[in-house]
């Protein structure tokens, strides 16, 4: 089997795409014969011509108005936001107009073939407009669904199911792995499950919920944890909307213990919603309070980007923490 | 890319160089204006254009009506600028697609939505194709090529670059015709639609119905410029200006901008030059914000009466065909209001459908749990509880109307 970094799966995956579909279009900023700022795209208008795989305009609420368009003609855009952090323009046409075109639509119309790929997160010193995790703003709005891959086969797996599903997908990918994890991936066609969650790890002690980026750091700490003889059970989210809440759920009432880990800030963050969700259907069950492991309620910051982040010691705090409560 | 000679003093071009002149081709009493050639209309498709405006005309007064009599939540009319979007419907080929604001019912008219189909929207009863979600005229039709209106403003526009983009890669011949008004080309939306479209080549015609205010707010507040027309020149795009209450020059700009677009791949704009006769919407008063006065010297320039004239002058309508049509189109709107009113609504499961393809197990959850309250409260909900047990009429509707 091959080995791949992030960036080698996911141009793998859309080359796949936009092979068998000559439906499906890669474009954004830079995206064309340059192939992406991060190469995601590379060689792929080479392969597939100018008018499949192209440079747009700098002016995101535009890629994102014209992806709608297109995908409600019937054709299968996958947009590239070169930034997480540049998403917000196309705040409207995202929440507003992707998210609601089937609903409002009695589904006479949908864009269930748009694919919005951006890259997110922390970790290469890139400050308050090159590190945020936005995913809970869109994890909000029903009618989206918002995944995130951890490693190079995730990303190919769910990028290709991402493209191919019916409904609209928000795609974030961790950019601080994008060269940095490499692994095993088949070169050929395969899909991995949205809306799904997948144990990582079992154990008996403590359950530990994360997605994307924060995986690796999770998987840091659950070394230090066990070296002190603590069980963990590791689970990836996977998809944030629809989240897998059974997968959770039935892990809890094995451990009677969560902690959950994101980078975005703690106040109105994902790991609120599962911690509700969670303490809903596994009160009796709990045995310490749900712990956060996030960002603090600030802008990115630079400088201090490592005092910022939840790395692996603070999860393990956080866990020792929970199995000592 | 630009292309430019070079100067050596610091001389500015103040941005009113360009004036844009307007298309007329019928005056107000019927007949052309000189050298004017009116387009290739036969009798047939004039009476058809026809038709639509005065059902349109006709649509918009009686539902005003009714809203004022308490029937309708809200209801927003055409009125003054029927042939701007019949006109611009009308030159175009029946399969491009329409991708509207949310004033040009007449466009629908036209493509044959029957009175029926409007009302169900209107009344958001159990046959809306919308499913009773939108507010009233948000309507769509997928087999009449006309998206399923939004709300937000302007959000359609860069949609219809994109839409249009696919058309031209498909092949098939067809393109986008994307109305917005002139308050809504302010948005961010309308340049960057405008600027992809130029930059990628898509076959859309961009048609702006400036029809002289956004809600209260006049033109003159929302641009400085000459209009909206002028931006065209900024992203190198075929432009022209219309007088919007003619129909034959709306008629005849739109099937040239049609042949430019699907041809040659180039966008087009349109800007045609009209005035919002009625309020914004039913829930606005322009009393506060313009004079009767204004409004008088517009309804002299009715479109529709403008159209009459040149019908009457060709020997193609009468007074009495007038008076015939008016009439069976205002028992239609009547008999079909009627209809659809006693309609039930929408079943309490199109809450959580087609928000995706499928229902989430969660909203599954949550749509359960829903109809259990209900179920223990069903006078609070009279249409959930209706639609949960037909048989158990909850409350009537003098206790539903108590309720809200």
């Amino acid at each position: 089997m091959p080995t791949m970094n992030m960036l080698q799966a996911i141009n793998n995956a859309l080359d796949i795409a936009m092979g068998e579909d000559e439906k499906v279009l890669c474009f954004g900023e830079d995206v064309g014969s340059f192939g992406g700022v991060f190469r995601a795209t590379s060689h792929l208008q080479e392969k597939y011509g100018r008018a499949r795989c192209f440079n747009t305009p700098l002016v995101e609420q535009g890629i994102v108005g014209f992806a709608n368009g297109l995908a409600a003609q019937g054709s299968v855009p996958v947009a590239e936001i070169q930034f997480a952090d540049y998403i917000f323009p196309a705040f409207d046409q995202i929440v507003n107009e992707t998210a609601k075109f089937r609903y409002r639509s009695g589904d006479l119309f949908n864009v269930g073939g748009l694919t919005i790929r951006a890259p997110y997160g922390g970790g290469i010193s890139g400050g308050l407009y090159h590190s945020q995790s936005p995913e809970a703003y869109f994890a909000h709005t029903p009618g989206l669904k918002v995944v995130v891959p951890r490693d190079p086969y995730q990303a190919k797996g769910l990028l290709l199911a991402a493209i191919r599903d019916p409904d609209p997908v928000i795609f974030f990918e961790p950019k601080r792995l994008y060269r940095a994890s490499v692994g095993e991936v088949p070169e050929e066609d395969y899909q991995l499950p949205i809306g799904e969650a997948e144990v990582t790890k079992e154990g008996t002690d403590v359950t530990l919920v994360g997605w994307g980026a924060q995986m690796e750091v999770i998987e840091r700490a659950v070394e230090l944890a066990e070296k002190d003889g603590i069980s963990c059970e590791v689970i990836d989210l996977r998809s944030l909307l629809p989240w897998d809440e059974d997968t959770v759920a039935e892990s809890v009432f094995k451990t009677g213990r969560l902690v959950i880990t994101h980078e975005a800030p703690r106040t109105g963050g994902f790991a609120g919603e599962i911690a509700a969700a969670v303490q809903e259907r596994c009160f009796l069950y709990l045995e310490s309070p749900i712990a956060r492991v996030t960002g603090l309620d600030t802008p990115f910051p630079l400088t201090l980007e490592k005092e910022y982040l939840p790395d692996h010691l603070k999860i393990v705090e956080a866990i020792r923490e929970s199995v000592n409560f | 890319m630009t292309t430019t000679a070079d100067i050596h003093e610091p001389t500015f071009l103040a941005g009113d160089e360009f004036s844009i002149p307007t298309f007329r081709l019928l005056k107000q009493d019927g007949t052309l204006y000189e050298g004017a050639k009116a387009p290739e209309l036969d009798k047939e498709r004039a009476l058809a254009i026809y038709h639509a405006m005065v059902a349109t005309r006709v649509l918009d007064e009686r539902m005003l009506a009714a809203q004022r009599q308490g029937r309708l939540s809200f209801y927003m009319q055409c009125t003054g600028e029927e042939a701007a979007v019949v006109g611009a419907t009308a030159a175009l080929d029946d399969a491009d697609m329409i991708m509207a604001q949310y004033r040009e019912q007449g466009a629908l008219i036209y493509r044959g939505f029957t009175f029926d189909e409007f009302m169900n929207q209107l009344f958001g009863n159990e046959l809306d194709y919308g499913k009773g979600r939108q507010m009233p005229i948000h309507y769509g039709s997928r087999k009449l090529h006309y998206m399923t209106i939004s709300s937000p403003l302007a959000t359609q526009i860069p949609q219809a670059t994109g839409y249009a983009y696919g058309q031209k890669l498909a092949g098939d011949g067809q393109c986008t015709a994307v109305f917005f008004g002139e308050g809504a080309a302010s948005e961010g939306d309308f340049h960057a639609a405008l600027n992809m479209a130029a930059v990628h080549e898509a076959p859309v015609i961009f048609f702006c119905r400036n029809n002289g205010y956004a809600i209260s707010t006049p033109s003159i507040e929302q641009f400085a410029a000459d209009g909206v027309a002028p931006r065209a020149f900024g992203y190198r795009m075929h432009v022209i200006r219309v007088d919007g209450n003619d129909i034959l020059a709306v008629y005849s700009a739109t099937q040239e901008a049609r042949r430019i677009a699907v041809e040659h791949n180039q966008p087009v704009l349109i800007e045609a030059m009209s005035y919002r006769l009625a309020a914004h919407s039913s829930s606005d008063d322009p009393s506060g914000y313009r004079s009767k006065k204004e409004e008088e010297a517009w309804r002299e320039k009715d479109p529709l009466l403008r159209m009459q004239r040149w019908l009457d002058d060709l020997g193609w309508w009468s007074d009495d065909e007038e008076k015939a049509l008016q009439e069976s189109l205002r028992r239609e709107v009547l008999e079909t209001m009627k209809r659809a009113e006693k309609r039930p609504p929408p079943p309490l499961d199109s809450l959580v459908t087609d928000v995706y393809a499928d229902v989430t197990p969660e909203l599954q959850r949550q749509l359960d749990a829903l109809k259990r309250h209900i179920r223990q409260y069903p006078d609070a909900y009279p249409k959930g509880a209706r639609a949960l047990d037909p048989d158990v009429r909850a409350g009537d509707d003098t206790a539903a109307k108590g309720e809200k």
